[in-house]
């Protein structure tokens, strides 16, 4: 019970509500996890939803090859943590069976091809339904997308035929090679993920902390030194007092100066702050529409 | 006025949810006075706030146009319309809001009730130069058929009537002439200036006449846990939980959803439909057992005996039992292109039960705008509402929609495409 954050039991009772309905509505289910805080609270919320029985479904990283070393060591601790099971999927592996292109030049990510890696792990583990931390405070695109969110044959979102979503009754039918992606945070906004972490104690990995790091300022990004990218000859790394407010590939998620070394202070931060976290992905500035192509593609 | 302050907590009550929907004409300023909630309550952010910005002066329009925040996807910003319902979140020191933001036109009567299902409260948005309009009438009928028990009716654009009162009177007078046929429990109304903020989370100093609160302040303080039907004990079995595991040996689990009632440890219950009674022997958590469960918590209940139960049974008190029928009269409001067919089967969701239904007969549609019956018309097509009748391969265990939303409520499912094309009210 939170006792001062009330809307927390709510918002908690709804996510494990809509992941049991995963487990009764659906034969093989897979949660996302990124290591990032949403993913890592609904693994958490999907160990208290079937306590004292193990976590019915694995977790499945989609690895770029592209991740913060602090990251895999989390990863690897909190899976048994919670008693869960884990499968990794490469997006190497995708690039060296030719199925996808690795992007070139100064802004090249991963980022877009783990959407082909994912759509071909759906298929080999025949998947009918993907679960997902995305929140709809996140983006506008998002703001619409549904608890239980239809895709075709094809892995596609249409925004224009999405099954409306009444009271607390979830359609999970679907023909063969459809499948869902389902989203039990998505009542959630980032400070409710950050007042939950706080209250439940929950571990997160020390990047979303306080610490110094070499970066590169890139049209007013900064982007983390790695082997991965490509500096201009104009620009070069300089340490900064960082942290992470989302933690993805780490070509395209920027850090923010902060001083924030323990959870009050990061929540102190996030409900002052003037800017979205996403805000601080260079994935989402390629254009105004950007998410809502990504979400038809197949994307998270 | 008295009977909704009644209803106001106390201050320094928890941190709650509310969540509520907006129903308004497109002109009517709908997403500016969601526009400007988020911006007033600091929800919005300086990238989201220059985003619209940049937007609103590529328009060529002078204001930073708050509505741009609503409207998320790219057909609607090139339409400059709302088509689908979207969800937005800001909060204060005393709750979390959650607007279901859907779009007024006729044709959207399925995303209105689809948005309200979840509601508690509903805003309903009244243009003060044009007064009461068919639109109005037909927010409200959709209101009170989902069974949404407060209203705020928001007279925006006081300041293009010169403020005046009596402008604000007329329209209250006649909203509630025309609103006390329905089954609406409290109306509240507030003349706002959506654009500038007046009455809206700040007095109006425009306005001095009104001695009521401002918006935010009735959403912060309105009391809607009592909405949840307390009295009849109703708990679907979604998922049976069995670890598997040596030291929970012999655990067996009732995972669910309380749907109405306060379940507690020790209390004699019934399972339905084997009608077999037995002891609730502990409400577990995670976080550790509880003593009571109250509607909306998701919990897991042990018990006494070890009793055949399965996922769709319910279990309820043998002294007070839902209704156990197969055949069901229902208002339904269609929300698929493909219209209703009589003697069609359709799926059906209900509760956590899975069942399938063949339609009987349409009774009679109603006019959304006046709510009177047409006999003459039995077909029930997009955004129609109607009352209908089903018969069930399996009994269902319901109450009546207006006693209990959790569980006088089902969604109809197209059996060849799968899609959710019915929402049904039980009667």
């Amino acid at each position: 019970m939170h006792s001062n954050t009330h809307h927390l039991d709510e918002l908690e009772s709804e996510a494990i509500y809509i992941l049991r309905e995963v487990a009764a509505q659906f034969e093989k289910t897979a949660l996302l996890f990124s290591g990032g805080k949403d993913s890592i609270v609904a693994s958490y919320l999907a160990r208290k939803a079937f306590w004292p029985a193990k976590i019915p479904f694995a977790l499945m990283h989609i690895d770029t090859g592209h991740n913060f070393e602090e990251t895999l060591v989390y990863r690897d601790e909190w899976v048994k943590k919670i008693d869960a099971r884990l499968i990794v999927k490469y997006v190497q592996d995708s690039i060296d069976k030719g199925r996808v292109k690795e992007e070139t030049g100064y802004n090249a990510s991963r980022n877009l091809l783990q959407t082909v890696t994912l759509l071909d792990a759906i298929e080999e583990l025949k998947l009918d339904a993907c679960i997902g931390g995305a929140r709809r405070d996140e983006e506008k695109a998002r703001a619409k997308e549904r608890f239980f969110s239809h895709r075709d044959e094809f892995g596609q979102w249409n925004p224009k035929n999405q099954r409306p979503e009444l009271w607390d009754l979830f359609n999970g039918k679907k023909n063969i090679g459809e499948h869902f992606r389902v989203f039990p945070l998505s009542n959630w906004t980032e400070l409710d993920v950050w007042q939950y972490i706080k209250e439940e104690n929950i571990p997160i990995p020390s990047i979303y902390y306080t610490h110094q790091r070499e970066c590169v300022n890139r049209d007013g990004q900064l982007l983390a030194k790695s082997p991965y990218l490509k500096l201009k000859d104009t620009e070069k790394y300089e340490k900064y007092t960082v942290r992470f407010r989302t933690i993805g590939d780490m070509t395209c998620t920027g850090a923010v100066l902060s001083e924030a070394s323990n959870i009050d202070e990061v929540i102190e931060e996030v409900a002052a702050s003037r800017v979205t976290e996403r805000g601080t992905r260079a994935d989402d500035k390629r254009s105004e529409a950007a998410m809502e192509d990504r979400k038809k593609a197949g994307y998270f | 006025m008295s009977e909704f302050t009644d209803k106001i907590e106390s201050a320094g009550a928890t941190r709650g949810l509310l969540r509520f929907f907006t129903a308004g004409s497109v002109d009517d300023g709908k997403s500016t006075l969601i526009g400007r909630l988020l911006y007033d309550t600091k929800s919005i952010y300086e990238d989201q706030y220059e985003a619209i910005k940049h937007s609103s002066e590529q328009r060529g329009e002078e204001q930073v146009n708050l509505a741009l925040l609503t409207d998320g996807l790219r057909a609607e910003r090139e339409q400059g319309i709302t088509i689908d319902v979207a969800y937005r979140y800001f909060s204060t020191p005393r709750r979390k809001f959650i607007i279901a933001d859907t779009p007024g036109h006729i044709q959207y009567t399925r995303n209105m009730v689809t948005g309200s299902s979840t509601a508690n409260l509903a805003i309903i948005m009244v243009d003060a130069r044009n007064g009461i309009s068919e639109q109005t009438c037909r927010h409200t009928l959709i209101t009170s058929l989902i069974g949404i028990r407060h209203i705020i009716v928001c007279v925006n654009k006081m300041d293009l009537v010169g403020y005046k009162e009596e402008v604000f009177e007329r329209i209250r007078a006649e909203y509630e002439k025309f609103s006390s046929k329905l089954e609406v429990v409290d109306v509240q109304f507030i003349p706002i200036v959506a654009l500038n903020g007046d009455n809206v989370v700040d007095k109006s100093k425009n306005m001095p006449w009104y001695g009521g609160s401002t918006l935010l302040y009735l959403l912060e303080n309105i009391h809607v846990a009592s909405d949840e039907n307390l009295i009849d004990c109703r708990f679907p079995v979604q998922y049976i939980i069995r670890p598997q595991l040596t030291e929970y040996h012999d655990y067996r689990g009732y995972a669910g959803k309380v749907a109405g009632g306060i379940l507690k440890k020790g209390d004699t219950i019934m399972a339905l439909p084997s009608g077999f009674t037995t002891k609730i022997k502990a409400i577990d958590t995670f976080d550790g057992p509880i003593e009571e469960a109250t509607p909306g918590m998701s919990v897991t209940v042990l018990l006494e005996d070890d009793i055949d139960i399965s996922r769709g049974d319910m279990l309820v008190r043998a002294n007070n039992q839902p209704k156990v029928e197969q055949d069901i009269d229902l208002m339904v409001c269609w929300l698929n292109e493909k219209k209703l067919i009589v003697g069609n089967k359709y799926a059906i969701k209900h509760t956590t039960q899975d069942a399938r239904c063949v339609v009987k007969e349409v009774h009679y549609k109603i006019n959304i705008n006046t709510l009177h019956r047409i006999e003459d018309d039995k077909e029930i097509k997009l955004n129609d509402v109607g009352r209908i009748s089903i018969r069930t391969t399996k009994p269902l265990f319901f109450d009546n929609y207006r006693k209990n939303r959790r569980t006088g409520s089902l969604i109809l499912i197209d059996e060849t495409t799968n899609e959710t094309v019915g929402a049904g009210m039980i009667l």
